[in-house]
């Protein structure tokens, strides 16, 4: 392996795009926010195309942590700066790198204010959300997991729509309150083990009573971030309200935070606890699945509709990381990753109509079919693979957390596999009343098919979707071994505890 | 009759140098304004600069007393490296006090050369304060400060606010001071002595302490927790910081914060510090009460200063957290708290400042609106230090609330930890009505430009320091435990 320290470069290079970007200076505003513009591209580009590496040199027959970087930090604290990736979080370190450029790209023409700080704000949640897949260390995993908060409460707050300034707030205290309670948890963990190093806290066997409490606040933060059911209010909201690119991070990687924080902390570092809480994930994760769906069906905004969608669909990544079976769990990641590329796309799908008719009311629509078959068939593939159809990215990540599911409750596998029905139910719904029927509104009459930039922020995603639908083995290669580490650590840890026997098997 | 012993003034150096110092710029302040105006302006510059001069020089001065722990003044006075760090946090607070002031001092017409002079009054005041050895020394210390800040507060004696501020400091200053008094007093008739080290002394090897110490005890705390205005004690702070002129108000929130929290953890830890079980739950009550009420009263301010009069309620609840941990870690985060705070509120205060309209001061959060577009550099700042104030990381005012948590976790204190982190929530949501305002909101006007060139001096310095705190730490932490370590050894 080459002698680089990849991830840092991987971490902090948007920052020094957004040095350049502040040194732009021009009198003409229309230079600067070019300019910007394209300083962002290139460098987020860059960081994806470096990114690149990681694929093709992540060694796949190992459960260590690669590319690992360790200097001392604050030293009477024992913090270091500490970074690696291992397969779980490899390929959302790829995510987060792929949608960067995309949101770049689909913000060029839709932001036409304040464009050079839009840019700055982009290129710095790219690092804290890279940071954070990176973060081998308890604090600097927290610095990175609660600094998104930053940039994204300033994109939704300025960029956002009408009720933008509500969405903000809601989702910034929403999501502190369950992280701070989550620190106060991870200065008990510092406490019992003296150590922040996150290996070192996977290996540490804490208190069952105690793991019970930390487990409740890092699950506090953790299920407000997938969201879970009941605190999941602020997704819907910040959606609506948040730039199309916003919504695209937002429900393509900042909720991915939830879920690899609960394969990260919960099972490995509390895994008794996580035993014992198990049904709680279960029903909450169950009533996500079928309750939001059921109201996603009843939606009258697109985005509101995608948002409750993702709601569900996060919901089996619950459920298929608790099962704690291996299919469960890589079904898990597939599902987070899918719905990172798919709900990203169906976020910029929403997008593109709403640049040209500047509404999101599905009952404005009707008809497009007819003056935009390309972009009827680009919403096509990522409604199916919404819906989880054989060959799209969607179902192998279905099928595996209801395989999993099925293994070690078979109630659960019913509940969810309702989920998907009624995921088909609104999602083609909601394709029906936009796409097919007849062209009746006078103002779609003149609406134009996608441009080429359209098109080719499309293109990797298609690609991605079909790719990991017909050809999951290259995804799930990078995980094997480290879900195998993750399971046999919990269940050594569990039998250890005596607690396998209550686990029934 | 013997000569009375010439005690080691060593120890006391920077604080001789500052009375000096103090002496000659009054008599130079007087000499050269001879029959000039009120407002001479000349004056209050050059006598300005030497006062700002002086105090870093002071700064240096520490250094040579910086090693080990010295007592001199026959027990009166004590300088150790925790003063040693209290002080130079105080000296600093000063300096950039006096700076922060010019340009409002003399656009108000209040460029009087005593105003530099009363903070470094003010200052000796502190340092005696946090090198006090005795609660008579304690006395004197916490007096001499006060006095120059009830001057300072009304130092714009034609303007009403002002007078009314200063007036409501003094009586309210004078009830805390006598609380303390009385409290010194029942020690004293309890306890026999009133040295640091004799009580200390007496409470290790003696653990049943009478209930009337007990009570001196609470009747000290009482008047240390006016001073640092920890609620129930903090109804002057409203009042005093919107009434006094702005440039005070910075001073007020940063350097008497600083000195009378070391002074509490000295007397807390030294001479009681055996007396832990009685004392603890008292702290544990005026700290959560101090963050709840911070958090939740702040709401609903309309005037920036007042919010900040809330916001620093708040944060001495914050700081009192790692006090009420009463370990050598708690104190360690108190100290690193209070660094970053002074850093913090002299940024905001700086901005704030800045905040002017057609030549007028404006203090209406409302004002600020629209600011990310009329003025983004000065925008860009202030939401740094509110973001920083908000204790989001990976800004410096994260690192600090840190530290409390730790000590209070590891001194097994969840319920405090656990509601001070909620109250931190609660009390971003007013931080982030001000970048909202400033962002989300259309503008209305400019504010006044260009900015002074020294309050951009110390807007820059001190964002770049809340900003990149996280790259390099380990000074003030070092610096921070080695004093702490420094307080319990001693």
């Amino acid at each position: 392996m080459l002698d680089l320290p990849l991830l840092t470069i991987l971490t902090f290079a948007p920052l020094v795009g957004v040095l350049a970007i502040l040194i732009i200076r021009h009198d003409d505003a229309e230079v600067v926010a070019q300019n910007a513009r394209n300083v962002a591209l290139f460098v987020s580009s860059g960081v994806f195309l470096l990114s690149l590496l990681l694929w093709f040199t992540f060694d796949r027959t190992t459960a260590d942590f690669q590319w690992v970087e360790k200097v001392a930090w604050m030293e009477d604290f024992g913090i270091s700066y500490h970074m690696g990736v291992d397969g779980i979080s490899v390929l959302f370190v790829m995510l987060t790198t792929l949608l960067t450029p995309i949101c770049v790209l689909a913000s060029w023409n839709s932001i036409k204010d304040r464009v050079k700080e839009y840019m700055i704000c982009f290129l710095i949640l790219e690092t804290f959300m890279i940071g954070m897949f990176c973060a081998l260390d308890l604090f600097l995993f927290y610095i990175f997991f609660e600094a998104v908060l930053i940039p994204m409460f300033i994109i939704i707050g300025i960029w956002g729509g009408a009720r933008r300034v509500y969405a903000a707030f809601k989702l910034f205290l929403y999501t502190l309150l369950g992280s701070v309670l989550m620190l106060v948890a991870m200065l008990t963990m510092y406490y019992y083990a003296g150590t922040t190093d996150m290996l070192e806290l996977m290996a540490y066997n804490f208190p069952i009573e105690a793991q019970k409490w930390m487990w409740l606040a890092f699950f506090a933060s953790f299920a407000v971030k997938v969201p879970m059911w009941p605190v999941h209010t602020w997704l819907p909201d910040a959606h609506v309200e948040a730039p199309t690119a916003g919504s695209v991070i937002l429900a393509g990687v900042l909720l991915k935070f939830g879920g690899y924080g609960f394969l990260r902390f919960s099972l490995p570092m509390m895994p008794e606890a996580s035993l014992y809480f198990t049904p709680l994930m279960y029903t909450l994760s169950i009533i996500a699945v079928i309750y939001t769906s059921l109201v996603a069906l009843a939606q009258e905004d697109m985005k509101k509709l995608i948002a409750y969608s993702s709601i569900a669909h996060m919901g089996f990544v619950t459920i298929g990381t608790f099962t704690l079976t291996t299919q469960g769990i890589e079904g898990a990641i597939y599902q987070m990753l899918s719905h990172g590329v798919v709900s990203a796309a169906l976020f910029l799908v929403v997008g593109v109509v709403y640049d040209r008719i500047h509404t999101r009311e599905i009952a404005a629509y009707g008809g497009l079919v007819n003056r935009m078959p390309a972009y009827a068939l680009t919403f096509m593939v990522f409604a199916m693979a919404s819906v989880g159809l054989p060959g799209t990215g969607g179902f192998v990540g279905e099928v595996l957390v209801l395989v999993g599911a099925f293994k070690a409750n078979t109630w659960v596998a019913a509940f969810a596999a309702t989920g998907v029905i009624l995921g088909a139910a609104y999602t083609l719904y909601l394709y029906r009343r936009i796409i097919f029927g007849e062209l009746t509104k006078e103002n779609l009459m003149k609406i134009t098919d996608m441009n080429r930039r359209e098109m080719a922020i499309f293109a990797p995603l298609l690609f991605i979707t079909i790719w990991m639908g017909v050809y999951p083995s290259s995804f799930l290669d990078f995980m094997h071994v480290s879900v195998e580490h993750l399971i046999n650590q919990v269940n050594t840890s569990l039998a250890q505890s005596g607690m396998l026997e209550l686990a029934g098997r | 009759m013997p000569m009375a012993e010439m005690p080691n003034i060593v120890p006391a150096l920077p604080e001789l140098f500052l009375a000096g110092v103090i002496m000659l710029l009054l008599m130079f302040g007087v000499f050269q304004k001879g029959g000039l105006s009120d407002n001479d302006s000349g004056v209050f510059r050059i006598v300005s600069m030497l006062s700002i001069v002086s105090l870093i020089l002071a700064v240096f001065l520490l250094v040579p007393v910086a090693g080990a722990r010295a007592v001199t003044f026959s027990g009166m006075f004590v300088t150790d490296q925790f003063a040693v760090f209290c002080k130079a946090l105080v000296l600093i607070a000063a300096a950039l006090g006096i700076i922060v002031s010019q340009d409002f001092m003399e656009r108000h017409n209040v460029a009087r050369f005593e105003f530099p002079i009363l903070v470094v009054f003010a200052a000796l005041g502190m340092l005696l304060m946090i090198s006090a050895n005795d609660l008579v020394s304690l006395y004197v210390g916490l007096e001499m400060q006060s006095l120059s800040l009830y001057v300072m507060a009304s130092i714009q004696r034609d303007d009403n606010r002002a007078t009314e501020a200063g007036l409501k400091y003094f009586v309210l200053g004078a009830v805390a001071s006598g609380l303390l008094l009385y409290g010194s007093s029942l020690v004293y008739g309890f306890a026999g002595t009133t040295n640091f080290d004799a009580l200390a002394t007496l409470f290790s090897n003696d653990n049943q302490v009478s209930t009337g110490l007990v009570i001196g005890i609470v009747f000290i705390l009482a008047g240390l927790s006016f001073k640092v205005s920890a609620v129930p004690f903090h109804m002057w702070t409203p009042d005093v910081y919107e009434g006094a002129p702005t440039p005070v108000t910075a001073f007020f929130a940063v350097a008497p914060k600083i000195a009378a929290l070391a002074l509490f953890l000295r007397v807390m830890v030294g001479p009681f510090g055996d007396l832990l079980v009685h004392w603890q739950q008292i702290i544990v009550v005026v700290s959560v009460l101090s963050m709840a009420l911070g958090a939740l009263a702040a709401i609903n301010q309309r005037n920036i200063k007042r919010l900040m009069a809330y916001s620093s309620i708040g944060h001495v609840g914050y700081a009192l957290v790692g006090l009420a941990a009463g370990t050598e870690q708690g104190v360690k985060g108190v100290l690193v708290y209070l660094a970053i705070y002074l850093v913090m509120n002299v940024g905001t205060f700086a901005c704030i400042l800045c905040m002017r309209r057609g030549g007028r001061m404006v203090e209406g959060i409302d004002d600020l609106a629209g600011l990310g577009k009329t003025n983004p550099m000065l925008a860009a700042t202030l939401v740094v230090f509110m973001f920083s104030l908000a204790g989001i990381p990976p800004l410096a005012g994260f690192f600090g609330k840190l530290y409390v948590f730790v000590a209070a976790i590891e001194a097994q204190l969840y319920a405090l930890a656990i509601i001070g982190v909620v109250a931190s929530v609660i009390g971003a949501f007013y931080y982030l009505r001000i970048i909202k305002v400033m962002y989300f909101d259309e503008a209305i006007d400019h504010f006044d430009t260009p900015i002074g060139r020294e309050m951009r001096f110390v807007i820059g310095v001190t964002s770049i320091i809340v900003v990149l705190f996280f790259v390099y730490p380990a000074p003030i932490l070092s610096s921070a435990a080695a004093a702490a370590a420094a307080l319990f050894a001693g």
